[in-house]
C-alpha cells in the first residue's frame, strides 16, 4: 500500500469513545501519518489552533459540544479537511455537519483500508486546491473540463450539457473530492432563496451522470443518497 | 344430621363476606340499655387490655363526663387531637377523621356511635366516620345506645316516650365484628342515677322522670338483651352455614312491604325489618305510582323518598313500580318475587260504611291468595298514596273560577235561546259544559261545575223560576240523573285525561332511557359515551352535570368534553373523590358532606368504580321528582356499564398491542442471543488464540484475523437490522418522501455493497427515461443494500446479479434477480418472516432480519416487496412502487431563460 502522499501528514482524532481512538491512535502512525488525541470538542478546538492539523477526524456526538459548532468554529479561521465519523441513524446530524463546512463522512462501522482511502482523498483535494487554483482546467480520470471556455469532455470526446448541467458540474468540481450536500449545490446554483428547484436538483444529477458516466463502468460521481453528491477525485 | 355441602351460592356469599372482613377493620360496639350503664368504662377497660397487649391504640373521641374512674382509664392511651369547627360563632370540637386515617393506628376508639356531626364535617354523622375508619383497614371501638338503634327507634319512642333522632343503620350493628352487651340490672342502675353518677344528654335531661322508670329500664334492657341475642343467633346461622348444614327451615321467606308517603309509614318499614330479620329473610320495599302519584304535594313526594331510603339502610331492596291500581301491582310483584308476607300500614277509620269494602287492604286480603297480608299499624288514615288521594295538589281559585264562568256561559247561553229550547236540551248544554271543564281542570272544580249546573238550571230555567223551588215532583228526578250523569262525565273524563298523562309520562321516560341505551350501542369510545350520557341527563334534569373518569392512580378528570366547573373548586372535587372511593352518593342532598353544591353519583362497573357523575343541584328550585331520580339512577347505572364496556374494550385492544410486543420482544431476544452468541465466541477464540499462541505461522494468523473481521462485521449488520427494525416498529422511523430519481438511489446502493458484491458481475438494466418516485432516499437505498447482499450472498461467486429498473403494469419496479438456487416452494412468503433463513445457508451470515426491514420499508412507501423464481433458475425480489405524479422538466431553451 503506498503511503507516500500521506506521510508525514499530522491527524487530529476528535472521539469519545477511548477504544476507538486508542484504535486509531495506534492504527495510523504505521501508515506513515502523525496523531493527536482530543476527547472533547473543547480540547479538539484547542489543539487544533496550537498544531494546525492537516485533516480532522470528527466523531458525532461528543460529550461538551454539537460536531456542528466545533466544524462551524473550526472553518472560521481555517479550510482544514473535516471527516465526519458517524453512525447509522444520525442521517440528519451528518447533513447539517456537511452543511456546516465538513468535507466528507464515513458511517460506523467502517474498515481501516477505507479510512485510509477518505484521509488520502481529502489530502489530495487541499493539495490540488493549493497548486490549481485559478487553473482554467479541470481534469479528472477520464473527464476534462475547461473553465474557461465552458467545455466538457470524456475520455477525448466533447459532450454537449445544458447550462444548469454545466453550472452543477462546476460547483461539485471546485469542491472535489468533498461530498456536496443538496443544500449547497441549491445555493451554489440556484441562489440562497430559491429551493422552489430543489425537486428538479435530482433529476438534473441523473441527466448529468448519464451524460459523463461511460457505459464502461467508470466512476466519475459519488452519490450519497439524501446527503449529496461529490465528484471523485483520482 | 347430615352434612350437607354449601351450595355455590352460600360460598360464595361467605367468601365475599369473609374477603370484606379481611380488607376491612374490625368493629367492636359496646352495647347498653341506657346512658350510664358503663359502657365507656368497659371500652377503656378494653382497650387499656389491648394496649397492653402491645396493640396500636388511640382514643380518637372518648366522652368521659369528667367522671373521675373513666378519666383514669384514659391515662396511657395516645389522644388524637380534636378538629374545632366554627359553627355560628361556636367553637365545637369534633373527632378529627383525617388526622385519625393519617395516623392509621391498629385501634381507634370512638365513643357515642350516634352522635351528630357538627355541619361541615365530612359526614354528617358519627357512624359514617367509623364505617371509614373501617373501610381503611382500622378496628374501631365504639359505644351505643339500644334506642340509638334504626329499627328499634320506634319501639323505644313508644316505650319512653323519648324520641331519639339520632339514629344508626342496623346494617351497621349487624356487621359489628363483636357486640358486647354492658349489663346492668335497673336497680342498679337507678341507684347511680340517684348518686348522680349517670350523665345525661340534654334531651334524656328533659325527659328525665319518664325515661328512667324502673318498666321503662326493665323493657329497654330487655330490648337491648334481644337484639344482642338476635345478633348472636345471627353469628350461629353464619357458622352453621359456614359448616354446610342444612338450614333450619325448608321454605325461604320473602317480606314485602308497601311504601307511603305518610310519616308514619316508617314505623310500618321499621316493623318490615324486625319481621324479615326474624325470619331471616330477604325483603322488598314497594312503592306504587298509581296515576294519581303525580297529585301529591312535594312534601309528601319527599317522604316516599326518604321512606324507601330508610328501607334501603335497613337492608331492604327498594323498587318503585307503576300502575293503575296499587293492590293488582302489589300481587303481581309479591307473586313473581315468592314473596310470602306482604305488609302494610293499618288504614285510617273508613269516613263511609262502603269504604270498609273497597280501598287497598280489602282488595290485597281478597286476592292475596296464599299471600299472608299483615296489616299493621301505624299508617292511620294514609294509604292515599297507595290508592288515588282525595286531596288535590292545588287548590287553585282559579279552576273554581273556570268552573263557575263556564256554568255562567251555559246559563248565559241557555237564557238566550230559552225560547226555542225545552228542558233536556238545556240539561244537555249543561253536561257539555261539565265535560269541557273535565276534561281541562282537576277533579274538584269539575264535580263543583256538575253540582253547580244542577243547581243553575232548577234556578234559572225550571218553574218557579229564579227560586230552588221545585213545582213538579218530576223535576227532582231530572236533576237526580243530571247531576248522576255530570258526576259519571266529570270523573271518567278526569281519570282518563290522568291516565294519558301517565301514560305519556311513561313513554317519555322510556323513551328517553330507550334513546340513551341504543346511543350507547352505537357509541364505543369512552369520551364519546361519557358526552352522550351528559347530554341526556341534562335534558332531563335541566341541571349541569359532568362524568368525571378515574385513571390508574384515581385521579378524577373530566371526560368527553364535561365543564370542569363542576369541581372547579377543591372542596368539590373532594367529596367526588370520597364518592369514587367509596362507591357510595356523596354531595348535596346525601348524609355526606351535604353542603355540596352537586351531587356526586359513583359510576359503578362490575369489576369495581369507574369514577363519579356530578349533577349540580344546589340553587335549584326543586329536587328532583322520585322519577325523575328513578331514570336518572337508570341512566347512571347504564352509563356505567357502557362507560365499563369501552374501558374494557380499550384495555383488551392495548392488552393485544402489549401481548404482540412482548411475542416479538422474546422472539427476538431468543433469536439474537443466539446469533450475538455464536460471532461473539468465534471472535474471543481467535482473538485468544492470536494473543495465546506466540508462534503461529503468518498464514493461520492472517486466517483468524480475517474471521475475527469477517463476525465482527456480521455482528454489525445485526445491530444495524435490529436498530432499523426497532426503530420502524416503535414509528420512530418515519419515511420523509420527496421525489427522487430511482437511478440515484440505485448507484448510491451499488455504491455501499460493493464489496460484498465483489466476485459478482452486476448488469444493470434501466429505461430511456427518468424514473422518480416518492421515496425516502436513505431508506430504500437500506432495502436495495439488503437485497444485493441478500443476492450476493445466496449465490455462487461468479454468477451474475441483474438489477433492473422499469415502469410497468402501472407501477415503478426494481428488481435484484440472482443465479442462486431460487427459493424452495411455497418459501416465497416466508423469505420475509423473522429470522427466517434458508434451511442449508445457516453460514451464509444474514442475519434473518435485512428482509423483515426491507418489506416494512417498502411497506412504508404504500409499495409492495415480493419474491419469486425467476425463469432459467434463481431468486427475484421486486420492489413495487407507487407511480407519481410526472414532473415537468424545463427544456434547455426554458433553462437558457
Amino acid at each position: 500500500m503506498s503511503t507516500g502522499s500521506v506521510a508525514g501528514a499530522l491527524v487530529l482524532i476528535v472521539e469519545d469513545e477511548p477504544q476507538l481512538r486508542r484504535f486509531l491512535a495506534a492504527g495510523l502512525p504505521r501508515h506513515g501519518l502523525r496523531v493527536l488525541e482530543a476527547a472533547t470538542g473543547a480540547e479538539a478546538l484547542r489543539l487544533a489552533e496550537q498544531y494546525v492539523p492537516d485533516v480532522v477526524l470528527l466523531d458525532l456526538g461528543l460529550p461538551d459540544m454539537e460536531g456542528r459548532e466545533v466544524a462551524r468554529a473550526l472553518r472560521r479561521w481555517s479550510a482544514l479537511p473535516i471527516l465526519v465519523l458517524s453512525a447509522r441513524g444520525q442521517e440528519r446530524e451528518k447533513v447539517e455537519l456537511l452543511d456546516a463546512g465538513a468535507d466528507d463522512y464515513l458511517t460506523k462501522p467502517f474498515g481501516f483500508d477505507e479510512l485510509l482511502a477518505r484521509i488520502r482523498a481529502a489530502l489530495r483535494r487541499v493539495a490540488r486546491a493549493a497548486t490549481n487554483s485559478g487553473a482554467g482546467v479541470f481534469e479528472s480520470g477520464p473527464l476534462r473540463i475547461d473553465l474557461g471556455a465552458r467545455r466538457v469532455s470524456v475520455e477525448g470526446r466533447e459532450v454537449h450539457l445544458t447550462p444548469i448541467e454545466y453550472s452543477l458540474l462546476a460547483v461539485l468540481a471546485a469542491q472535489a473530492g468533498r461530498i456536496v450536500t443538496k443544500k449547497q449545490l441549491l445555493t451554489a446554483v440556484w441562489g440562497p432563496h430559491n429551493t422552489r428547484e430543489s425537486n428538479y436538483l435530482r433529476v438534473y444529477m441523473t441527466h448529468l451522470r448519464r451524460k459523463l458516466e461511460p457505459a464502461s463502468g467508470a466512476r466519475l460521481f459519488r452519490t450519497e443518497a439524501g446527503v449529496g453528491y461529490g465528484l471523485e477525485l483520482p | 344430621m347430615e352434612e350437607r355441602r354449601p351450595s355455590p351460592e352460600t360460598m360464595l356469599e361467605r367468601a365475599t363476606v369473609e374477603a370484606e372482613g379481611e380488607r376491612r377493620g374490625k368493629l367492636k360496639i359496646f352495647f347498653g340499655m341506657a346512658p350510664g350503664v358503663g359502657k365507656t368504662y368497659a371500652l377503656l377497660q378494653d382497650a387499656q387490655a389491648k394496649k397492653r397487649a402491645g396493640v396500636d391504640v388511640v382514643l380518637g373521641w372518648i366522652e368521659t363526663h369528667g367522671r373521675r374512674e373513666t378519666e383514669a382509664l384514659t391515662h396511657g392511651l395516645e389522644r388524637l387531637a380534636a378538629r374545632r369547627v366554627d359553627y355560628r360563632g361556636l367553637e365545637l370540637v369534633e373527632f378529627d377523621l383525617d388526622a385519625a386515617l393519617r395516623r392509621r393506628p391498629a385501634l381507634v376508639l370512638l365513643d357515642e356511635l350516634a352522635h351528630t356531626n357538627a355541619a361541615g364535617s365530612r359526614h354528617a354523622r358519627r357512624w359514617q366516620d367509623a364505617e371509614e375508619l373501617l373501610a381503611a383497614g382500622i378496628d374501631v371501638y365504639t359505644t351505643l345506645n339500644v334506642q340509638h338503634v334504626e329499627s328499634l327507634n320506634d319501639v323505644v319512642a313508644s316505650i319512653t316516650g323519648v324520641v331519639v333522632r339520632e339514629t344508626v343503620p342496623d346494617s351497621i350493628v349487624d356487621r359489628a365484628h363483636e357486640i358486647e352487651l354492658v349489663d346492668l340490672p335497673p336497680d342498679e342502675l337507678l341507684q347511680r342515677l340517684e348518686q348522680g353518677k349517670v350523665y345525661l344528654p340534654a334531651e334524656a335531661e328533659r325527659a328525665r322522670a319518664s325515661f328512667f322508670r324502673k318498666g321503662n329500664l326493665i323493657a329497654l334492657r330487655e330490648l337491648a338483651l334481644r337484639r344482642t341475642a338476635e345478633r348472636v343467633d345471627a353469628q350461629a346461622l353464619e357458622w352453621r352455614r359456614a359448616q354446610g348444614l342444612a338450614e333450619p327451615w325448608s321454605a325461604r321467606e320473602r317480606v314485602l312491604v308497601a311504601v307511603g308517603p305518610a310519616p308514619s309509614s316508617a314505623d310500618v318499614i321499621r316493623s318490615a325489618y324486625r319481621l324479615a330479620t326474624r325470619l331471616r329473610a330477604p325483603w322488598l320495599a314497594v312503592s306504587v305510582e298509581t296515576p294519581a302519584f303525580g297529585r301529591l304535594s312535594e312534601e309528601e313526594r319527599e317522604r316516599v323518598a326518604a321512606n324507601l331510603a330508610l328501607a334501603q339502610r335497613l337492608g331492604a331492596e327498594t323498587l318503585v313500580v307503576r300502575g293503575e291500581r296499587a293492590s293488582e301491582e302489589l300481587l303481581v310483584l309479591a307473586r313473581a318475587r315468592d314473596v310470602t308476607k306482604l305488609l302494610i300500614g293499618k288504614p285510617g277509620p273508613a269516613r263511609w260504611p262502603w269504604q270498609r269494602l273497597r280501598g287497598l287492604v280489602p282488595e290485597l286480603v281478597r286476592r292475596s291468595g296464599p299471600i299472608d297480608v299483615l296489616v299493621t299499624s301505624g299508617e292511620q288514615g294514609r294509604e292515599e298514596l297507595l290508592r288515588a288521594p282525595r286531596r288535590y295538589r292545588r287548590h287553585r281559585a282559579a279552576d273554581y273560577g273556570w268552573a263557575f264562568l263556564s256554568v255562567l256561559v251555559c246559563t248565559a247561553v241557555g237564557a238566550a235561546s230559552r225560547s226555542f229550547l225545552s228542558l233536556a236540551d238545556l240539561a244537555m248544554l249543561y253536561l257539555l259544559g261539565v265535560l269541557i271543564v273535565a276534561s281541562r281542570l282537576p277533579r274538584r272544580p269539575s264535580l263543583f261545575a256538575a253540582v253547580a249546573s244542577v243547581a243553575a238550571l232548577d234556578f234559572f230555567f225550571v218553574s218557579p223560576a229564579f227560586t230552588f223551588a221545585v213545582s213538579d215532583l218530576r223535576y227532582l228526578l231530572t236533576f237526580a240523573v243530571m247531576l248522576a250523569v255530570a258526576l259519571l262525565v266529570s270523573t271518567f273524563t278526569v281519570r282518563l285525561r290522568e291516565q294519558a298523562e301517565a301514560a305519556r309520562e311513561r313513554e317519555r321516560r322510556t323513551a328517553a332511557l330507550f334513546a340513551l341505551s341504543r346511543r350507547f350501542v352505537v357509541e364505543t369510545g369512552v369520551a364519546e359515551i361519557a358526552s352522550v350520557a351528559m347530554g341526556h341527563v341534562r335534558d332531563l334534569l335541566g341541571t349541569d352535570v359532568a362524568v368525571l373518569l378515574a385513571d390508574r392512580a384515581g385521579n378524577l378528570t373530566p371526560c368527553g368534553g364535561a365543564s370542569a366547573a363542576l369541581v372547579a373548586d377543591e372542596h368539590e372535587l373532594a367529596v367526588a373523590r370520597w364518592a369514587f372511593q367509596h362507591g357510595r352518593l356523596a354531595g348535596h342532598g346525601t348524609d355526606t358532606l351535604p353542603a355540596s353544591r352537586s351531587l356526586f353519583i359513583p359510576l359503578v362497573g362490575t369489576g369495581g368504580h369507574l369514577g363519579v357523575f356530578a349533577v349540580a343541584l344546589a340553587g335549584r328550585p326543586e329536587p328532583p321528582t322520585p322519577a325523575q331520580w328513578q331514570v336518572l339512577e337508570t341512566f347512571v347505572a347504564q352509563t356505567a356499564l357502557a362507560l365499563e364496556r369501552a374501558l374494557l374494550v380499550e384495555q383488551a385492544a392495548r392488552a393485544r398491542v402489549d401481548v404482540e410486543t412482548e411475542r416479538t420482544r422474546s422472539a427476538l431476544l431468543s433469536a439474537v442471543s443466539h446469533d450475538v452468541r455464536t460471532p461473539l465466541a468465534t471472535i474471543t477464540g481467535a482473538a485468544g488464540a492470536l494473543l495465546d499462541e506466540a508462534d503461529l505461522d503468518p498464514g493461520t494468523r492472517r486466517e483468524l484475523a480475517g474471521t475475527i473481521r469477517e463476525e465482527a462485521e456480521r455482528l454489525a449488520r445485526l445491530v444495524a437490522d435490529l436498530l432499523d427494525l426497532t426503530r420502524l416498529e416503535s414509528g420512530d422511523l418515519v419515511a420523509r418522501t420527496e421525489l427522487c430519481p430511482l437511478e440515484e438511489v440505485v448507484d448510491s446502493a451499488v455504491q455501499r455493497a460493493h464489496a460484498v458484491l465483489a466476485g459478482h458481475p452486476l448488469e444493470r438494466l434501466r429505461p430511456e427515461e427518468v424514473l422518480c418516485a416518492e421515496i425516502d432516499p436513505l431508506l430504500l437505498e437500506q432495502v436495495l443494500v439488503n437485497l444485493l447482499e441478500n443476492a450476493a450472498r445466496y449465490s455462487p461467486p461468479g454468477t451474475a446479479i441483474e438489477m433492473r429498473l422499469a415502469d410497468e403494469a402501472g407501477e415503478l419496479r426494481i428488481e435484484v434477480a440472482d443465479r442462486g438456487p431460487g427459493l424452495a416452494p411455497g418459501e416465497e412468503a416466508r423469505v420475509f418472516e423473522r429470522f427466517y433463513r434458508a434451511p442449508d445457508n445457516q453460514r451464509a451470515g444474514g442475519t434473518g432480519l435485512g428482509l423483515t426491514v426491507s418489506q416494512a420499508i417498502v411497506r412504508a412507501h404504500r409499495g409492495r416487496l415480493t419474491a419469486e423464481n425467476r425463469a432459467g433458475g434463481g431468486a427475484l425480489f421486486r420492489v413495487a412502487l407507487p407511480r407519481p405524479a410526472p414532473i415537468p422538466i424545463h427544456s434547455e431553451e426554458e433553462e437558457r431563460a
